[in-house]
């Protein structure tokens, strides 16, 4: 039996079984609609109730400005096409955003643009930061919103939000940040970091797939992308997924009582990957910032060797892992976030994501690097690339 | 392992590819794809007469920058050219590397073409060298991959250049 490690903690986690008990009754026995008048309804929206004011009270804002949603896309959406369309009355029609944004965020600008939306795609440095300076000369009497990923998916680099909020309030625009990658690891208060709209999802921290929040303040003025029966303050028609935000809020309130302490865990887990690799792979570089980075997030790119195929070799010695190698992805494309980073297509190719989590253990993180020696080295021979240099 | 993207055949060759290596003194190398689409392959070959007098390709061996499939299809393509004559080497086509590996996904496909476009090269440059006349079919392909190169040669640049304030 080939041992498995997860490794791609990035892209989903397990739910937390402690989560996964709370939701259950909400299947079978609390099934009820939270827009029903009878008990069995009001139970239900109860809970959802609870569970907002659990996740709002986490990022300091209040219960009502939590909207739920299914997923990050959709409350990435939501932010930008909602406030785009929102505010045309304002004549305001210009959106900036950074070249290093998630897919559903870099598509819904592509598409306001071909709305007639003006959009400026912020470039970065070759740690994947944003230069406050730029986004001040982007701004424009013209500019509605700002959207800009707290930590980065791929690379870890962590942006200074609390700077980029107060720029943005200081020109009268909105700020919203992708906190996909970064809730949990990284404390949030919307407040204090100036922050107007804020996306976190909850299968990223040991919650449910299928349950997401976008955190609107009040005084943005937004409209909704799903029109139906109102719910959601009219924000986000559907019947409530009563289940999955219990879920969400349980999995918030682990991070409550424990997030602290496992991030500093994490951080630990991290550097000692970093070092390791570093240390006993020649030919390997470490993409992102060294520093301001997620708690969780490994990117290294092995020269020499494609990382699709490094992938499928770590997976069958039973690691999971994830590239930015264009092979991998469905436009035979390296990443545009190591791109707008200034690797060279061969450091692209190479790049794997390592991303560790709540059930990763320092054996692990041995067993890796063993591996991956092995495995790198296996792969190099049949390279063109690299000779030992 | 279970694996829905790639067929078995295809992770065996990937895991276990056949005849990788170069070959020094070879007769003909070929090389085709590039770093920007991230897949550089380079197929050596060695060809001796056989007691008919005819070129057969005696030795085989690649050296490849790719994919799981990009690496499949290399070995591929040096077990079916191993042995052949000249002639009918330049028979082999992406189907038959394809048949090997009983079907490459569709993003995939290229790969194998990669592996044809190599070898015609690796044939091309041993004919070249051994002032031998060279197939229209050849000549054709040869010009196009060299066409293709200098694209990407500049496109690199462009890459180069784009990135330099980093």
């Amino acid at each position: 039996m080939v041992k498995q490690i997860y490794l791609d903690y990035a892209a989903t986690t397990p739910v937390d079984p402690r989560v996964l008990k709370l939701m259950m009754p909400f299947f079978t026995k609390k099934f009820g609609n939270t827009m029903s008048l009878h008990r069995l309804g009001q139970e239900a929206n109860n809970s959802v109730e609870d569970a907002r004011k659990i996740i709002a009270d986490f990022i300091g804002a209040s219960p009502e400005e939590i909207v739920f949603t299914s997923s990050a896309s959709e409350s990435n959406n939501l932010a930008l096409k909602g406030t785009a369309f929102a505010n045309k009355i304002r004549k305001k029609n210009h959106i900036i955003v950074t070249k290093i944004e998630h897919d559903c965020v870099m598509e819904s600008a592509h598409w306001l643009q071909q709305q007639g939306f003006k959009v400026t795609y912020l470039t970065v440095d070759k740690f994947g930061l944003v230069d406050p300076e730029e986004l001040k000369k982007a701004i424009n009497s013209n500019t509605l919103l700002v959207s800009i990923i707290h930590g980065n998916n791929e690379i870890g680099s962590v942006q200074d939000i609390k700077k980029i909020g107060k720029i943005c309030h200081d020109h009268n625009v909105y700020f919203h940040t992708d906190a996909s990658q970064s809730i949990g690891k990284i404390p949030i208060n919307v407040k204090e970091m100036n922050i107007d709209m804020l996306t976190a999802s909850s299968h990223k921290i040991y919650g449910p797939k299928g349950v997401a929040c976008l955190y609107v303040n009040k005084r943005v003025l937004i409209e909704p992308i799903i029109h139906g029966g109102g719910h959601e303050k009219g924000l986000r028609s559907s019947t409530t997924n009563a289940a999955g935000i219990v879920g969400f809020g349980a999995a918030v309130d682990i991070f409550n009582k424990e997030g602290k302490k496992e991030t500093l865990r994490l951080k630990g887990l991290r550097d000692s990957l970093i070092k390791k690799i570093l240390k006993n792979i020649k030919g390997t570089r470490l993409n992102g910032h060294p520093v301001s980075r997620l708690a969780n997030n490994v990117n290294i790119s092995f020269i020499g060797v494609e990382g699709e195929s490094l992938t499928m070799e770590l997976d069958f010695n039973g690691i999971a892992v994830s590239t930015g190698s264009a092979c991998s992805s469905k436009t035979l494309e390296p990443s545009h976030v190591l791109t707008a980073c200034g690797l060279k297509p061969e450091e692209a190719h190479g790049s794997i994501r390592f991303s560790i989590g709540r059930w990763t253990k320092e054996e692990d993180i041995d067993y890796t690097v063993k591996t991956l020696i092995k495995v790198v080295n296996k792969l190099r021979q049949f390279s063109p690339f690299y000779h030992g240099k | 392992m279970a694996n829905n993207f790639y067929s078995p055949e295809t992770l065996k060759h990937f895991r276990n590819p056949h005849n990788y290596g170069d070959i020094k003194n070879a007769d003909g190398v070929g090389e085709a794809g590039n770093i920007i689409c991230g897949d550089v392959m380079s197929l050596y070959i060695k060809v001796k007469k056989d007691r008919h007098g005819k070129e057969v390709i005696e030795a085989v061996k690649f050296k490849t920058y790719g994919c799981a499939a990009a690496i499949a299809t290399s070995s591929v393509i040096t077990d079916l050219v191993k042995g052949k004559t000249i002639d009918e080497a330049l028979t082999i086509s992406k189907g038959n590397i394809v048949d090997v590996l009983k079907g490459l996904p569709p993003i995939k496909i290229h790969c194998s073409i990669l592996a044809i476009d190599a070898l015609g090269e690796a044939i091309y440059q041993y004919l070249l060298k051994h002032k031998q006349p060279i197939p229209k079919d050849l000549e054709t392909k040869h010009l196009r991959i060299e066409k293709s190169k200098l694209n990407f040669q500049e496109r690199y640049n462009k890459w180069q250049e784009a990135t330099k304030k980093h």
